[in-house]
């Protein structure tokens, strides 16, 4: 039989808060973590606000030593670290002192690392200059960087690895863990990703023109998704991590059990059937939810909220309909449906991780956050579920058994997990 | 500069690398970066940049494999300083 796999350990960077403490505060309130940079102003972006974990440098020094952070410029990497480290210590586990954790392993996702290291080491080479690159280029700058970081930090010993599904990377990440461990090949994984900040991450979205351009003044509101007046999402970065680990492994050591994974389902639209490289097919999402709900082994009609991938460019209507077409489920009967992404951007190949996090935070502290930024519901969303299903209120409730999560990514590809409260 | 500046400023510059306190208090020619002071053999580059650095001068690959100990190191340094 299939192990039952429970979270026990939640860490997170998310530039409305460092820290679980913070963040849980931060998302009850509905508080935006979206600032104007005038420095994207300079660059001549089109977009010019952003969302951007604050981490000082005496707060770096408690998860890296001061040699690891010589010559370190790998945002991704620093916040996968945070993350992961926090989860891990948030379950009660310890480093390894010599011996490695053997069923212990990582899969940490990452869209890229670091580019500013990258940036630095082009002019350097296209100066002649390859012996100046030093020690640290090429372990800042592999993708499996993030993981490879945890990994050592912590003394893993069962699987590391990266995966990278753009903006589906997190929640596939914490998918690929949660099938390790069920199939028995390790007891506990941190699954999380992460994402690294700043123009030249958000570069080339800004010349795709698919962030809004319209919030310069009133950075707090540019994030709005569902909106009739959505114009585009906000880039954010960030880290999120979860520690997932047989039920039998949590009860055994008595930990805080946060909530269990039921399953969940990746696929891809093959950019296929109307689904481009850019856009998701809606045949595809639909059987990724169907998917989902048939591997956890319940029913559409037992989901109570939806964690949406919702990004507030115009696609939004676009998924409510997905998520109406594939539930079978519309007006007063759709469940609950809110976007982190209306405090905190859009954190890319992070955003199904930090997401996640809050996913579960929610339920296992009994509250569903608000969506914020959503007064003016698109008219097309209005037409399909009742206005009350999107809360711009923190609601206080433990009648939330199960959440859907989805993230959905360029490629076409399509994640998305259920969660449930915990009942042993 | 004499040895004991030299050896003071190689100091210097292996301090952020080094693994092992004790024996970085008592580092003499005779000492070897990675089997005494404990450095990590990748940082070894990081070490010959930054006495490049330091020195203004230019580290050959060839020169850089005998750079494993503190008198290896010094010894590059000054036939580089000499000329």
């Amino acid at each position: 039989m299939n192990k039952r796999v429970v979270i026990t350990g939640l860490g997170v960077v998310a530039p409305n808060g460092v820290g679980l403490e913070n963040f849980e505060r931060a998302i009850k309130a509905g508080q935006s973590g979206i600032e104007y940079f005038e420095t994207l102003k300079e660059m001549k972006f089109s977009c010019c606000i952003g969302g951007i974990p604050e981490v000082s440098e005496e707060l770096k020094l408690a998860y890296l030593t001061p040699l690891q952070l010589r010559n370190f410029t790998s945002s991704g990497i620093l916040y996968a670290c945070m993350a992961g480290i926090d989860a891990w210590k948030d379950a009660g586990l310890t480093f390894a002192e010599e011996e490695p954790f053997w069923d212990s392993g990582c899969i940490f996702g990452a869209g890229i690392s670091g580019v500013e290291k990258m940036r630095e080491a082009t002019y350097k080479l296209d100066s002649g200059k390859v012996k100046r690159l030093g020690s640290t280029t090429v372990m800042q700058t592999m993708a499996s960087g993030v993981s490879a970081y945890l990994g050592g930090i912590i003394g893993l010993g069962n699987q590391v690895t990266t995966n990278s599904s753009a903006c589906a990377t997190g929640t596939e990440a914490i998918l690929l863990a949660y099938e390790r461990i069920q199939a028995g090949k390790a007891i506990r994984m941190i699954a999380g990703s992460s994402s690294e900040h700043g123009p030249y991450i958000w570069g080339g979205f800004d010349a795709m023109r698919v962030m809004t351009y319209k919030h310069s003044e009133t950075p707090t509101k540019g994030s709005r998704p569902m909106s009739a007046t959505a114009s585009g999402f906000v880039p954010g970065c960030g880290g999120g991590a979860l520690i997932l680990e047989t039920l039998e492994s949590a009860l055994a050591r008595n930990a805080k059990i946060y909530a269990e994974i039921l399953g969940g389902a990746v696929n891809s639209g093959g950019q296929r059937i109307g689904g481009t490289m850019t856009a998701p097919n809606s045949v595809s999402v639909q059987r990724c939810i169907k998917a989902a709900i048939h591997n956890a082994g319940i029913q559409a009609e037992d989901i109570d909220l939806i964690n949406g991938h919702l990004t507030a460019t115009v696609k939004d209507p676009v998924e409510i309909q997905n998520w109406v077409t594939a539930l079978g489920r519309q007006g007063k009967d759709f469940p609950y449906i809110h976007s982190l992404k209306s405090m905190i951007g859009h954190c890319l190949s992070a955003a199904g991780a930090i997401e996640s996090v809050a996913a579960v935070l929610g339920l296992k502290n009994n509250f569903i956050f608000p969506s914020i930024n959503c007064d003016d519901l698109h008219p097309e969303i209005a037409e399909l579920i009742a206005k009350d299903r999107i809360p711009d209120q923190i609601i206080d409730t433990d009648k939330v058994d199960i959440v859907a999560k989805a993230s959905f990514g360029f490629g076409d590809v399509n994640s998305c997990l259920i969660f449930k409260k915990i009942a042993i | 500069m004499n040895k004991t500046e030299l050896i003071d400023a190689l100091k210097e510059i292996a301090k952020p690398y080094i693994q092992d306190e004790e024996a970085f208090q008592h580092v003499t020619e005779a000492t070897n970066f990675i089997d005494d002071l404990k450095i990590n053999s990748a940082n070894l580059v990081d070490i010959v940049l930054d006495v490049e650095d330091k020195f203004d001068i230019l580290i050959e690959d060839d020169e850089m494999e005998r750079m494993l100990t503190v008198k290896g190191a010094m010894d590059i340094i000054i036939s580089k300083m000499d000329v």
